[in-house]
């Protein structure tokens, strides 16, 4: 399916979860869907017959400074299409559920999305830092971060 | 009369034997885990019950260095870094997004030494896999093999770059040296010297029988989970999954080229398992031989320098493109945010997502058959961690 194909169906499926398609990108064309319908829209885009999207290539988050947004690169091995969608939530209540149910892999992308920029999968059954020790301070990722001076006594900056 | 929980076995009651379980701690310094990776492991006996992988000690914020950054060239000399026994491979992916968001067609023959580079690579890599692979199970010789011969690949790459392990080699629109005179006749001297030598290890190795005791039908990874969790490279093709980036998602010139895919068929025992995996790997270093001695019989004339960006200075804007690295998918997601200096860089490693498969595939498992099954899937830590 082409990337208009695609989010007609979504529109169609899901009316005003879908928040903004975005065709003309420069370069990857993307989809942005509310956060709380996002769950149900991967599943439907997983399940589909069309469209199979059985492959999280990727899950990223990114500080869009006073919000953040989740990344998903998704591609179907069956149909061979890709298709990037994306949730943005408020930087002061970075709230978005768990994709993990639908695909296994999500599950450590999203650690590593909470641990380095602190962003809360609600539903998520293991949500712990993955890359940081587990008693680090602080997202490293934010643009606003600043490194610490001092982590269990040793010097952080070097 | 003092009461203690001691006092009588339970046997003798006739019931059954009480049995606890254990949580062991396998690493972080353990010789399997091919780096520092701490497996906390829930045991019953032998028999491990859960497997919680603990990561980052070698977490370095690739990440946060490349916002850094005050031009997208510097960051190559850091993706060498994340996959340390593979960093052609690297920096192939690294490049591919890079140009993808930058809209840069590079010469030809860029793209053809980019090939022939990034299959020695793979052939290299492999070998590091099947050898370390081949200790871990307590097979010694092959490995001494296979670093003899790998040796010859950092040979060329020296050559070529300047070297042996960390390379710096593709930029962004091309390279950074052309090949010196004599490589190419030096490269197809290497890949007949390297033929017979694949066969002599399937002898030693691959078709030995207590190899083949030790590591067919165990870890058995089956299809419809590697796809959930997004498993790539031999790990995933090893589970009967006919798929390769280099084929089904083209990049560089790779369409150009002709090779078979390899995928496990169960051969010794189940579709998935680690005996699988480890021939796949096997197979892939026969399938780059072919790849590069095409390559290099095809190798045009150009300037390789001659797409390279004055100013790197993509407009606002974001772009994901990944390749087939020796362990699998590696993509890079880019943001451009207008200016000099990259918005927001994330590396999909393949290492990362294929070890969160580790607990589906070793429960059940004997503690020693953990450690063939975690050799099977390959990780290298610095990509794990970043």
């Amino acid at each position: 399916m082409t990337f208009q194909e695609i989010s007609e169906n979504l529109q169609k499926k899901f009316g005003d979860a879908v928040v903004l398609v975005k065709a003309d990108a420069a370069v990857d064309p993307f989809i942005v869907v509310a956060a709380q319908s996002v769950c149900d829209i991967a599943l439907h885009l997983r399940e589909d017959a069309a469209m199979q999207f059985d492959y999280l290539m990727c899950l990223s988050g990114v500080d869009r400074k006073g919000t953040f947004e989740v990344v998903y690169h998704l591609a179907s091995m069956t149909h061979k299409h890709k298709l990037v969608l994306k949730v943005s939530v408020p930087a002061d209540r970075p709230e978005v559920p768990t994709v993990e149910s639908v695909w296994k892999t999500a599950n450590w992308h999203e650690r590593e999305a909470y641990d380095l920029f602190g962003i809360i999968f609600t539903g998520h059954p293991d949500l712990r830092r993955i890359l940081l020790p587990y008693d680090w301070e602080g997202y490293p990722l934010r643009k606003d971060y600043e490194t610490p001076e001092f982590y269990n006594g040793m010097r952080v900056p070097y | 009369m003092i009461e203690t929980h001691h006092s009588q076995p339970a046997t003798s009651r006739g019931t059954t034997l009480r049995t606890e379980e254990m949580i062991l701690n396998m690493g972080p310094q353990h010789p399997s885990t091919h780096g520092v990776l701490r497996l906390e492991l829930v045991v019953d006996g032998e028999i491990v019950v859960d497997v919680i992988p603990h990561l980052g000690y070698l977490h370095r914020c690739f990440e946060k260095h490349a916002e850094q950054m005050s031009n997208y060239q510097q960051v190559v000399p850091y993706v060498d870094r994340m996959d340390y026994v593979s960093s052609m491979g690297n920096e192939f992916a690294y490049v591919v997004a890079a140009e993808k968001l930058l809209k840069i067609q590079v010469p030809e023959r860029v793209d053809y030494i980019r090939v022939i580079m990034a299959e020695l690579q793979r052939i290299a890599s492999h070998q590091i896999a099947i050898g370390t692979y081949g200790i871990d199970i307590g097979a010694f010789t092959p490995f001494l093999f296979l670093f003899r011969d790998r040796e010859r690949i950092l040979d060329l790459f020296e050559e070529a770059c300047g070297a042996r392990l960390l390379y710096n080699y593709f930029w962004i629109g091309g390279l950074s040296h052309d090949l010196p005179p004599g490589w190419v006749e030096k490269a197809k001297a290497f890949c007949a010297y390297l033929k017979p030598n694949i066969v002599e290890l399937n002898g030693l190795l691959t078709y030995n029988k207590i190899f083949i005791e030790r590591t067919a039908n165990v870890g058995v990874l089956p299809k419809d989970v590697a796809i959930n969790y997004a498993c790539s490279g031999p790990m995933l093709r090893a589970s009967g999954v006919n798929w390769d980036l280099r084929r089904d998602d083209p990049y560089s010139v790779y369409d150009k080229i002709e090779w078979d895919v390899c995928v496990g068929r169960g051969e010794a025992g189940t579709v998935g398992d680690c005996w699988d995996r480890n021939i796949v790997r096997v197979h892939e270093m026969e399938q780059s031989l072919r790849i590069i001695e095409q390559a290099l019989a095809m190798l045009p004339e150009g300037n390789v320098q001659a797409a390279l960006p004055k100013r790197i200075m993509p407009v606002a804007s974001e772009a994901y493109a990944r390749t087939e690295a020796p362990r699998g998918e590696l993509g890079f997601y880019i943001i451009s945010d207008g200016t000099g200096s990259p918005y927001r860089i994330k590396a999909r490693g393949p290492s990362f997502v294929n070890l969160s498969v580790i607990t589906e595939i070793s429960r059940g498992a004997m503690i020693a058959d953990l450690v063939a099954i975690l050799g099977s899937t390959d990780i290298v830590l610095g990509e794990v961690d970043r």
